[in-house]
């Protein structure tokens, strides 16, 4: 099943500043709800969100209760050289999302 | 901010309080819009991109479960219907449409479970279930862009008339009528948010407030319990007769299936 959406430009020039927007599907769940019985729902969110350009580190996050169910996260960074970018996802069952998407520089 | 937001809402509640039994106007053609007109910037460019659009991600799974074998039949949809691109393009568009065998008319959930049960021989979607939303948001998806074009079906009129009956009645404690808001009041306030016209133009949709997607069926419950009324079961003919005529209501409206709102 779908996860993850990522958009990054395929192509960018050296040095050109580019948008990078991950979404990806989490129900974020903040831990303080309870069910029809009255049990606490156990919190599970995305703690933790990484992404490496060709092996650096380049954007980190960290996520708390606050952030609404399906994490939309924008950032940018300075297209530099052709190559992968990786992105990471950790929730509070250490189930880890990853994805990639490559990028060409002229 | 805060007061000039509580003002508002003061303001409303008299209008809301006095709101004589007036005679419903319907909304002359060239004055209907999609609540996407009243969403802000951040909001519409959520929809608009389809990478930053959430109900995106149910597409895709949907796109999975097009092509994927099911039932005691093992069968797809794919096998019968081929590429929803081409196949199923506009459809969505046309429901809720009349089921000859049943003598009724269903919504587009609906015909996908009974897809299911005749050609797939496999068990019914839940309401509202992740696999049942995948699928609908996947078809419906393939609409976006066309015009709203409910079947000219003489055997629809009786349930058209008794969406219409549904969408006039007052009803619940408030004593409101679907119309009462959605026809005589659109583009006020309503607490902080402007009253909708209610054209079904994006289901299913991912609403903000529900963190998910969601079918016109759950935005209807939304609305019926609003008005602390009485609210029918998923599936209740009450849901397809209002659906259908509120399709009718936005004929010719541009599909933006699945859409975002607040």
């Amino acid at each position: 099943m779908a996860r993850t959406l990522i958009n990054v430009p395929p192509k960018a020039k050296r040095g050109q500043v580019v948008e990078i927007k991950t979404l990806i599907s989490h129900v974020m769940e903040t831990g303080y709800r309870r069910n029809e019985t009255g049990v606490a729902i156990p919190r599970d969110i995305i703690n933790l969100f990484v992404c490496t350009y060709n092996g650096t580190e380049i954007f980190r996050a960290d996520l708390h209760q606050a952030i609404a169910a399906n994490p939309f996260i924008t950032f940018f960074t300075t297209a530099t050289e052709s190559g992968t970018l990786e992105f990471k996802w950790t929730d509070d069952n250490g189930q880890v999302e990853t994805a990639s998407a490559k990028i060409t520089v002229e | 901010m805060t007061h000039v937001r509580l003002a508002g809402f003061v303001a409303v509640l008299p209008l809301i309080c006095a709101l004589v039994p007036s005679l419903a106007t319907e909304i002359a053609p060239e004055n209907r819009r999609s609540a996407y007109a009243d969403m802000s910037r951040e909001t519409k460019a959520m929809q608009d991109d389809d990478t930053a659009n959430p109900a995106m991600l149910s597409v895709l799974d949907g796109e999975v479960l097009w092509s994927r074998k099911t039932g005691a039949a093992d069968r797809s949809c794919a096998d019968c219907h081929g590429d929803a691109t081409q196949s199923m393009k506009g459809v969505a568009a046309r429901y809720p449409a009349f089921d000859a065998k049943s003598g009724k008319p269903v919504d587009l959930e609906e015909r996908i479970n009974l897809e299911r049960a005749e050609h797939q021989k496999a068990p019914p979607l839940r309401f509202e279930s992740d696999e049942l939303l995948a699928l609908s948001a996947y078809v419906a998806r393939q609409s976006r862009g066309e015009p709203i074009a409910p079947p000219n079906d003489e055997r629809l009129a009786p349930f058209i008339a008794a969406g219409r009956a549904i969408f006039d009645k007052r009803q619940g404690q408030l004593n409101l009528s679907c119309a009462l808001c959605h026809d005589d009041n659109w583009g006020k306030r309503l607490a902080g948010n402007i009253v909708p016209q209610g054209h079904p133009t994006g289901y299913p949709l991912y609403r903000l407030e529900w963190q998910s997607l969601g079918s016109l069926q759950r935005r209807l419950r939304n609305c019926i319990s609003g008005m602390r009324a009485d609210v029918p079961d998923y599936g209740a003919p009450e849901y397809v007769n209002l659906e259908l005529f509120l399709m009718q209501r936005a004929r010719g409206m541009t599909m933006e299936s699945p859409a975002v709102r607040p």
